[in-house]
């Protein structure tokens, strides 16, 4: 189907309308966020990102461009949808005693307004549901992530651009989006119109589309965001090669990489932060003075932290070799066994917000490298008896 | 009585596999012994010239400081063999063994099967490997008793 | 999850720094739809436990599982949670969350000679696989128990050691790194105790639990005497904060120690053992 090029505005309004937290993007501080859509939705038109290792600049076009009026002429938020999902601190409950000794426990309430994305990029949607593996699966359902996801409403907007730091086509989960959502759309601008392809994922999605009052679209415009697609895919200067990165983590604890990533790794632990799909949180109990009411918190960790891997006795993890490797073995190796997936969407995020610059997909090409080495090494070893 | 002996040798890991006919010759160096409870088997710096296996009962190896209360460091019981400072020199006992127990055990002549190792290069070899491995368990073994793993650190 | 509130029935002190406290759950007040479920623990599991406004960490159970009316934990006190929950009386009330993790293999050993060597600590997660096999002798071979401690002073459940020592149907040896003058036992680790038990090494079945340069070694003497690794289980630990699989920290390889442990097969994870750092 077809909307014209107010649409975004148009939905964030009847969203906020159904009683919908619309979060959409934003310019803020310099950098591109999500952030909650306060009355009209302030997208950020003819705003665009460059990114780098260690890099990223946000400008806008002048006027005289006729890119100008791209309302998603950028790539990804500096952040993705994480923190609305999976809060990085949200109390989990509350606990109080009484004068005789006896406890109670009184748990959070579920938010009371769904969530509603609205500009979610494919490799970010991508995200979400690397995290619903993790966080929803049978057995072992995190209740808060849970009780945020349930409902949330998500509408995907395609990349027409790449930046220098993705490899959402290489990971299989971008440019484009085949599933997962409620509308995804693709802004397609040239001299003659501009607007948005619209596809609906589900039910909502149809019903939206109905009360925007989309028009079909033409097998023109159908062409137009395939190659589109094609294009911002082969675009793109990085890869990864999931299997073989895989299979060389599995059995790459050794590897020589690790000593010299970790000359560069300030265990600063920022890729953490921004990557999408990390999940890891810790827990801290506090109470009040009179000892009568504590509360428990809940709030994003790192496994690049120290204290992360510690046990009585001592941290496991120490030297910082060992928790890059830990951070990259799980991303792109052990996530495979533990959720059936890799944990790496492609959006390069932690690339761009290194302050050293490390790029995973050169160290995974390091990885698949030294490994097949070594293999060559050991095979060697054996023939010449 | 030899083949007693023998027999019981052959059964312990330290000379199973061994020839029978150099099993019997360390047999033919042995002797039955008994300790009662208490009594000292042998003492540091006595001259080492024998080794025992143990058929029943526990030993106890010692140190006694000059001052203070005997360290006990380990204890061997049933099956193990005590003693090996007689194959090394300067063949003195590095530390005390004392039975805790009545003990029954099989004494084996030092000195005789040294002299025979001097003539039979081989069959030293062979005595020196099987005792390295009983060192080498041994040592492992305090190495972890050392390292106080069940202790508070820091 | 929600902890439910347990009151503390008995406490017991062990040695200098340990304390087995005795548990009920608090029933008389409403439980919530999210509280954790008051579970039949089996032998080798876990619970997070709740020191009111300190903090909550894992311990095992140390009891016997098959009683539902008891929930019994032995505490050893080397931080701030712990060493408030050793300062419980009963009466006090503290949060428990659980049972989690994996279990020793009792079912899978029927049949089979046991071979149980607790190190330190480590006999308060084997106890209660040791009363589920007692509970249930006829259905297993020849059982030992191998106990190792620091000190005699510091040796667990001295008591109940020395009834089952007594029992013609149980091994028990027991020795100390460190002798004391008092002590008559054996001196020496509990490694060189893996020689004198008695078992079928080719179908036994052993479980080890105790610091882990303890079952790496002991796991070691067993694999020499023949048993294989896949029939050797140990139970390790990790830093572990939800005890679900969804905080990340217990991560060991691609396990979940919380999850798909403590309670492994020394076959799945010897590598990961002997990896350092990871």
């Amino acid at each position: 189907m077809w909307l014209e090029a107010d649409a975004p505005e148009r939905l964030a309004a009847l969203l906020a309308d159904r009683g919908y937290r619309v979060i959409a993007p934003r310019v803020r501080d310099g950098a591109l966020v999500v952030a909650e859509v306060d009355g009209a939705a302030a997208l950020p038109t003819g705003w665009y990102d460059e990114t780098g290792p260690g890099r990223y600049r946000l400008a806008r076009r002048p006027d005289s461009d006729p890119r100008a009026a791209e309302r998603f002429g950028f790539t990804i938020a500096a952040q993705a949808w994480k923190p609305f999902l999976h809060p990085p601190e949200v109390r989990l409950l509350r606990a109080e005693r009484a004068s005789g000794g006896s406890l109670r426990f009184t748990p959070e309430p579920p938010p009371e307004r769904p969530l509603a994305f609205l500009g979610v990029r494919p490799c970010d949607l991508a995200a979400i549901r690397v995290q619903d593996r993790a966080l929803t699966a049978s057995g072992a359902e995190d209740d808060v992530y849970a009780g945020r996801r349930q409902g949330a409403l998500l509408i995907v907007v395609e990349c027409g651009r790449a930046n220098a730091t993705c490899f959402c086509a290489s990971m299989g989960t971008g440019p484009g989006a085949r599933d997962g959502f409620d509308l995804a759309l693709t802004e397609l601008l040239d001299a003659d119109r501009h607007g948005f392809l619209a596809r609906a994922g589900s039910d909502r999605g149809r019903a939206l589309l109905e009360e925007l009052g989309a028009r079909p679209a033409s097998d023109l415009d159908l062409g137009e965001r395939q190659r589109l697609l094609d294009a911002t895919a082969r675009s793109m200067t990085r890869q990864v090669d999931g299997e073989a990165t895989r299979a060389a983590l599995a059995a790459g604890a050794e590897l020589p990489m690790w000593g010299s990533v970790a000359e560069r790794c300030l265990t600063c632990g920022n890729c953490t932060l921004v990557c999408p799909t990390c999940f890891c949180t810790t827990v801290r109990d506090t109470t009040d003075v009179a000892g009568g009411e504590a509360e428990r918190w809940r709030s994003w960790d790192s496994c690049f932290g120290l204290e992360f891997s510690a046990i009585h006795g001592g941290t496991v993890r120490s030297s910082a070799a060992a928790r890059y490797r830990q951070w990259l073995t799980h991303k792109l190796g052990s996530w495979h066994q533990q959720f059936g997936e890799s944990g790496c969407v492609g959006c390069g995020r932690c690339i761009v917000w290194c302050p050293v610059g490390i790029d995973i997909t050169a160290e995974a090409a390091t990885a698949v490298r030294q490994a097949a080495r070594s293999a060559e090494t050991a095979a060697g070893r054996g023939g010449r008896g | 009585m030899i083949k007693d002996v023998s027999a019981l040798l052959a059964a312990h890991p330290v000379f199973a596999g061994m020839a029978s006919d150099r099993l019997d010759f360390v047999a033919g160096c042995g002797w039955n012994v008994q300790f009662l409870a208490g009594e000292a088997i042998f003492r540091f710096g006595e001259h080492a010239d024998r080794f025992f296996m143990l058929r029943s009962g526990t030993v106890s190896i010692e140190i006694r400081p000059p001052t203070g209360p005997t360290h006990r460091i380990e204890t061997l019981g049933a099956g193990e063999v005590l003693g090996w400072s007689w194959l090394y020199p300067p063949y003195t006992w590095q530390f005390d063994a004392r039975a805790m127990t009545d003990v029954r055990a099989t004494a084996f002549d030092g000195t005789c099967l040294r002299d025979k190792c001097e003539q039979d290069p081989s069959l030293g070899y062979e005595l020196m490997k099987r005792f390295a491995r009983v060192v080498t368990a041994r040592l492992q073994a305090t190495r972890l008793q050392l390292l106080d793993v069940y202790g508070t650190p820091g | 999850m929600l902890p439910r509130p347990y009151r503390v029935l008995a406490r017991r002190v062990d040695t200098r720094d340990t304390v087995t406290l005795e548990l009920a759950p608090v029933r008389d007040r409403q439980a919530h739809r999210l509280a954790a479920p008051h579970g039949r623990s089996r032998p080798g599991q876990f619970n997070m436990l709740y020191a009111f406004g300190v903090g909550e960490i894992p311990i095992s159970v140390s009891g016997d599982a098959a009683d539902r009316g008891r929930l019994v934990h032995t505490i050893r006190s080397v931080g701030a949670v712990s060493e408030a929950l050793c300062r419980l009386r009963p009466g006090d009330e503290l949060g428990v969350r659980g049972p989690f993790g994996t279990a020793w293999p009792v079912a899978e050993a029927e049949g089979q000679d046991v071979v149980i060597v607790a190190g330190g600590i480590g006999l308060a997660p084997l106890r209660p696989a040791l009363y589920h096999l007692l509970a249930q002798r006829e259905r297993y071979g020849h059982v030992s128990l191998l106990y190792g401690a620091r000190r005699p002073e510091e040796m667990l459940y001295v008591d109940e050691l020395k009834r089952w020592r007594s029992r013609l149907d149980l091994d028990v040896l027991v020795t100390v790194d460190k002798a004391t003058e008092n002590w008559r036992g054996a001196v020496g680790f509990v490694t060189t105790l893996v020689r004198r038990a008695e078992m079928a090494a080719g179908s036994a079945v052993a479980m080890v639990c105790g610091p882990e340069l303890m079952m790496r070694y002991a796991a070691a003497e067993l694999l020499g005497r023949g048993m294989a690794a896949e029939r050797v289980h140990v139970s390790l630990e990790r830093n572990m904060k939800c005890g679900l699989g969804l905080c990340g920290h217990c991560q060991l390889g691609p396990s979940f120690v919380c999850r798909d442990g403590p309670v492994f097969s020394f076959a799945s994870v010897r590598d990961l053992l002997q990896t350092p750092e990871v």
